[in-house]
């Protein structure tokens, strides 16, 4: 009986398991045949203990991480979205104010993070800034341009049946926009996650030093690679589980027409 | 400059009328009335050159000519989306901007179905009634009459990437019959189908046509298209843009109904025969007229 494996769905699945779980074995073998040392290259077993054992610790970090990247995400797709909006009541608008949304854009978080720690007293709302500058602009490109590529034809058809200005947002704009919107929503939840811990590191033991960058930074000085190495599997969890949801949100508000979403 | 059309052939065995003969039934009572429309764009392309036209209720008129001679151009001016750069037209002698107020509606079907990909058949036909504000028991029965003369009423909850072209194509149309309009543009609108798709599309919107009082402008390139649907057909020609001759199919069936048969018809084949002596000439540049051979 072979229909299983025949079955792409099961496979997309099933293959990159079967590769993660054979390269784990391959890791835990090398580790032990070779007897690296675990303060150089801990096996994944000791890992997976260590993250059972030291629990009660990652898991508080895992939260505050957790919440400055929601928040941030939130953030900016609220900011992003009203940005959008406001780009696309005129050119001219967009014309005056898009150069900054770049320069925002292509300044490294890390070198403005310091700044905003020092400016901003409250260390989780600091945090929250820099994960949101990082996590901002695809949601304001990716919407701009999705609220502007509207059907020609179709916007012939609401002005020869004169439709107000809100009308078109609300019947043609927005649901134009969505494939875009949530093509920004799955690199901007990837971004608040890096802004976050990137904006983490850069706090240093200067922050409230309780998110997973925190522990990170801290097992590095304790040579306690173990838990750095456990700390960094939940960070890319957290990574995995936010691309999934985005996902999942695109295909729910999608997969009744849009092509990106079919089969 | 002479104009051209005084260089057609005689056509003795087909009465024709020359441009502005339509004049003379009254610009007055025309639905559609196009006055020495001009339009040149901003790069100096001379698009349009002096066109004057008179629709009268209930004709089917279509714009036949090559491609660049401005038909599509003189359609979208006729449904208010592009202004003349001189001249001016008028829509039941008014304005377009008063036209609503006194009952006349005015829909269009353009080259493409372009439906709302995010919503079904029946949304999409009801989507200018909601923008017109509606109510709701008005605007279902209209949607479902309008569903029923395209024959797509098993089809209402269809997303249009479901659809064939063809169906996509009924579902515009029944967009544009829902709103009950008294002129109704269409923009080629079956150029993308396969032929047997397009004769049973132009049959049917036939059939609409002579159940409804209903005005048709209709810019096609294909002369048995034109010759099938029309009451009248407008001949274009290109660079620049103007009417080079306006004749009227006076054949069986010239009120109603016209059935494949029409189209293996000695009248039917006459009619062609001239439309593309026409447009021959009309793809001719410059000079030479006068040679055209029957």
């Amino acid at each position: 009986m072979t229909p299983l494996i025949t079955n792409p769905r099961f496979l997309r699945v099933a293959a990159p398991l079967l590769i993660g779980v054979l390269l784990l074995l391959v890791w835990q073998m090398l580790c032990t045949v070779l007897e690296v040392p675990a303060y150089l290259v801990p096996t994944p077993w000791l890992i997976a203990k260590t993250l059972v054992g030291d629990w009660g610790l990652l898991s508080d970090a895992l939260l505050v991480t957790l919440k400055i990247t929601f928040l941030a995400f939130a953030l900016s797709v609220l900011l992003g979205v009203a940005i959008a909006f406001l780009f696309v009541q005129s050119r001219f608008i967009e014309v005056s104010l898009f150069p900054y949304a770049i320069i925002l854009q292509v300044t490294p978080i890390v070198a403005i993070a310091p700044l905003i720690i020092i400016w901003v007293k409250e260390p989780t709302f600091a945090l929250v800034i820099c994960a949101t500058i990082m996590a901002l602009f695809p949601i304001i490109s990716n919407t701009t341009l999705g609220l502007r590529s509207v059907n020609p034809g179709l916007l012939n058809l609401f002005k020869l049946n004169k439709a107000s200005r809100w009308q078109t947002l609300r019947r043609l704009r927005i649901p134009s926009a969505l494939p875009y919107f949530f093509g920004g929503l799955r690199i901007s939840s990837g971004l608040a996650l890096i802004g976050a811990v990137v904006a983490e590191f850069v706090a240093g033991t200067g922050g409230t030093g309780s998110g997973l960058a925190y522990q990170i930074l801290q097992a590095g000085f304790q040579l306690n690679i173990p838990r750095l190495f456990a700390a960094l599997f939940l960070i890319t969890m957290t990574g995995i589980v936010l691309f999934l949801a985005m996902m999942v949100l695109s295909r729910m508000a999608l997969a009744g027409w849009h092509e990106s979403e079919q089969g | 400059m002479k104009r051209d059309n005084q260089h057609l052939p005689p056509l003795a065995a087909w009465q024709h009328k020359d441009i502005g003969s339509a004049v003379a039934t009254g610009a007055a009572d025309a639905v559609l009335s196009a006055q020495r429309v001009e339009k040149t764009y901003r790069n100096g392309t001379r698009a349009l050159d002096e066109v004057k036209l008179d629709i009268q209720r209930g004709e089917f008129v279509s714009l036949l000519g090559p491609s660049g001679c401005g038909k599509s151009t003189l359609l979208k001016m006729f449904a208010g989306l592009e202004e003349p750069s001189h001249g001016h037209i008028r829509w039941w002698g008014k304005n377009l901007a008063t036209v609503g107020a006194e009952g006349h509606t005015l829909a269009m079907v353009f080259q493409e179905a372009t439906l709302m990909p995010w919503a079904s058949v029946e949304q999409n036909v009801r989507l200018p009634l909601e923008l017109n504000r509606m109510p709701r028991t008005e605007s279902n029965l209209r949607v479902r009459d309008a569903l029923q003369l395209v024959g797509l009423e098993k089809f209402q909850h269809a997303y249009p990437r479901e659809l064939s072209g063809g169906m996509q194509m009924r579902a515009s149309i029944a967009r544009a019959l829902a709103t009950r309009p008294n002129l109704l543009l269409m923009d080629e609108p079956f150029g993308a189908l396969d032929e047997f798709t397009r004769n049973k599309l132009d049959a049917d919107l036939r059939r609409i046509w002579s159940q409804q009082d209903l005005t048709v402008v209709f810019v096609t390139h294909s002369i048995y298209e034109a010759v099938y649907l029309s009451s009248r057909v407008v001949v274009m020609a290109a660079r620049p843009g103007r009417v080079i001759a306006d004749v009227p199919i006076e054949a069986p069936g010239a009120g109603g109904m016209r059935d494949d048969a029409f189209r293996i018809t000695p009248e039917f084949m006459g009619y062609c025969k001239i439309l593309s002596d026409y447009l021959t000439l009309a793809n001719q540049e410059g000079g030479v007229h006068d040679t055209v051979d029957h």
